[in-house]
């Protein structure tokens, strides 16, 4: 048997050789099919990969609350315009939703930062000691504020990457040098290690952190004092963000008094949410790829089984000689079995390496980030064969039943 | 010893839409083990269905057919492919040989059923070219053979299994005159060495070289005589 499927294999890709414009087209259909899967394939894991890094740098298990739109006269304004949330607010929640681990705050405003003769136009935020551990900031020099940094108001500031590239000469350090945001001067204690784009698309790395009560007093003005532009959160495990949502709902609801059929004044986001709306793009993203695959299969298949048919007209003397000398069913199914599968698995080598160059092309050309998985591989290659076994049956079998005597006459 | 071959009262029966055609209508012969016979008859006497019955590649409709005292009317397909490719060679008029492939590939063909290896289809393929003089030749196409040596590879095919029986049909057919001596010549080189070798043919001199002439007309046996065989009057 082995000396039969190795010969059977020779034979078929002779007969390709002789036909290469014919092999090649037949073979059009699973090449386009199996390429166009690995290169989408690649593209859309590289994206899922970089979308869930993004993600984790929000930091972990992390729930955030902004408060709710104002509303003047009926007329809507953006997320967050309302004043809502307060700094008790954050104690309060900490203190009554025991799945949180920890609260933390921030406002931010965005100001004018100068350093010596370079200036910088840069979101400032006032915030919460608890808030660097729960959004996983860290350093690359320096370090974070002290209690007493908090307590006496110092004129303090950790700053990030984006910031530093700005309003520092290169190679110069930052930590220890004063830089003045409106005109206030404040000691630069931390750099920030770099976090990169947000899953939003905005840079996380532009960022200046002052001590939330350096902020009020002496930066934002006096103007509501207490209230916060966002509260964070975070929970020991991804199972507990819903009921801590939950909780926090009910909470933040008692505490701004309001009534059953009121909307809540305050939206809570959580990482999963976030992620959520990811997956669901890329689930679409997989439908689609799914349904070209599919198709580009199915015509590649049907190509293969053309030819196939084609191909037993032709041989039709061939296979009387065949059965004549002593092949049996089986023998004949098999050699056009082998065929279609020879055919259909060169169809699919030959698209996963386009496939593969495809994405590596995007990878060069458009800078997408691009991971080709061994098992998408697999799957088309394990693809291909099936498709080649099943289109090739229907011919295979028309060449079976072949009476011997009337195909030894065909003309 | 039962004989080569045993045919008791064979019908074959083809239904063409309505018509009933009786290609064979209750034949019955006997040819024994080493035998030279010729099967002569105008188109339309039954002796190509005969030929297939003969072959395996068709069965009667009634009556016995034994191929060593076996058996075969009721033969699976599979269990016909078997008996084809073990005891029977074949000879078409027109050589049917696999196009685009060399000799050697083409008198290999029978053993690639055999589930052989690869080495000893190739040893024995190249010996049985070897002995209808084709050594040398393994590696040449159909289309660059003449057609006398292209009725050499399908002899050297048929032989390649060590058959008990040869069957040519109309093997001269497609020749020019000293093509068709070089090929008699040696299906009566085989018969003298044991094989079983019938002809069917409409030509008298290809005729001539069998030791024994059947005449079919109708579906049956119209004459049946021992002839005396080319080699016994001239010589080889």
């Amino acid at each position: 048997m082995p000396a039969f499927i190795w010969l059977t294999v020779m034979t078929a890709l002779r007969i390709l050789g002789r036909n290469r414009l014919r092999a090649g087209l037949t073979m059009l259909g699973i090449v386009i099919g199996v390429a166009a899967v690995i290169a989408m394939v690649s593209i859309g894991e590289g994206a899922k990969r970089a979308v869930q890094a993004q993600i984790a740098t929000m930091g972990t298990n992390v729930i955030i609350i902004f408060p709710g739109v104002t509303s003047a006269s009926g007329v809507r304004g953006s997320q967050g315009t309302a004043v809502t949330l307060t700094v008790s607010d954050a104690l309060d929640l900490k203190k009554r939703v025991p799945l949180l681990v920890d609260t933390g705050w921030a406002r931010r405003d965005v100001m004018q930062i100068v350093n010596g003769n370079r200036n910088w136009n840069g979101p400032i935020n006032g915030i919460s000691p608890s808030y660097l551990t729960i959004r996983d900031w860290s350093f690359t020099s320096g370090g974070p504020f002290t209690q007493a940094d908090l307590d006496s108001a110092a004129r303090v500031a950790l700053i990030g990457q984006t910031i530093v590239e700005n309003l520092f000469d290169p190679g110069e350090e930052p930590v220890g040098a004063t830089i003045r945001i409106k005109n206030v001067p404040f000691r630069v204690i931390g750099v920030l290690a770099p976090k990169g784009q947000s899953a939003q698309g905005s840079d996380q790395d532009d960022v200046i952190f002052i001590p939330f009560s350096t902020a009020e007093r002496k930066v934002f003005g006096t103007s509501f004092i207490g209230s916060v532009g966002t509260i964070f959160g975070s929970t020991d495990q991804v199972e507990d963000l819903p009921e801590a949502v939950e909780r926090i709902r009910e909470v933040l609801r008692a505490r701004h008094r309001l009534q059953g059929d009121q909307n809540d004044d305050f939206t809570i986001r959580t990482q999963v949410d976030i992620g959520r709306v990811q997956e669901g793009t890329s689930q679409t993203l997989t439908m689609m790829l799914f349904s070209i695959a599919s198709v580009s299969l199915l015509v590649g298949g049907i190509g293969i089984m053309n030819i196939l048919l084609v191909s037993v007209t032709e041989r039709t003397r061939e296979i009387g000689v065949r059965m004549a000398v002593g092949a049996k069913r089986r023998h004949i199914v098999g050699q056009f079995l082998i065929e279609a599968m020879t055919l259909s698995l060169l169809g699919g080598a030959l698209g996963i390496v386009l496939g593969v160059v495809g994405a590596k092309l995007t990878t060069v050309v458009a800078g997408w980030p691009t991971i080709i998985s061994s098992d998408v591989i697999v799957i088309a290659f394990f693809f291909s064969l099936v498709v080649g076994l099943f289109f090739g049956l229907y011919p295979a079998n028309k060449a079976a039943r072949l009476n011997p005597i009337e195909a030894l006459r065909y003309e | 010893m039962a004989p080569l071959i045993q045919c008791d009262d064979l019908w074959k029966i083809y239904r063409v839409g309505d018509v009933e055609v009786q290609a064979l209508r209750g034949l019955s012969l006997t040819i024994e083990q080493g035998e030279f016979v010729a099967i002569m008859g105008s188109s339309g006497s039954g002796k190509s269905t005969l030929m297939n019955i003969l072959g395996c590649l068709d069965q009667p409709t009634r009556g016995r057919y034994r191929l060593n005292g076996v058996e075969v009317g009721h033969l699976r397909p599979d269990q016909l492919a078997d008996i084809r490719n073990r005891q029977i060679g074949f000879v078409f008029q027109s050589f049917n040989l696999i196009p685009r492939t060399s000799a050697l590939e083409n008198a290999q063909l029978p053993l690639f059923y055999r589930g052989l290896s690869l080495k000893e289809q190739r040893a024995m393929a190249a010996a049985a070219l070897q002995r209808v003089g084709l050594g040398g030749r393994e590696h040449h196409f159909p289309t660059q053979l003449s057609g006398g040596q292209q009725q050499r590879v399908a002899i050297a095919r048929a032989l390649v299994t060590a058959p008990s029986l040869l069957l040519a049909d109309e093997p001269t057919g497609n020749l020019d005159t000293q093509s068709s001596q070089e090929i008699m010549s040696i299906l009566e080189g085989l018969n003298r060495e044991g094989i079983t070798v019938i002809l069917v043919t409409h030509e008298i001199d290809v005729a001539a070289y069998a030791h024994r002439e059947i005449v079919i007309k109708d579906g049956q046996v119209l004459s049946d005589r021992a002839t005396k065989g080319r080699s016994q009057t001239v010589g080889v």
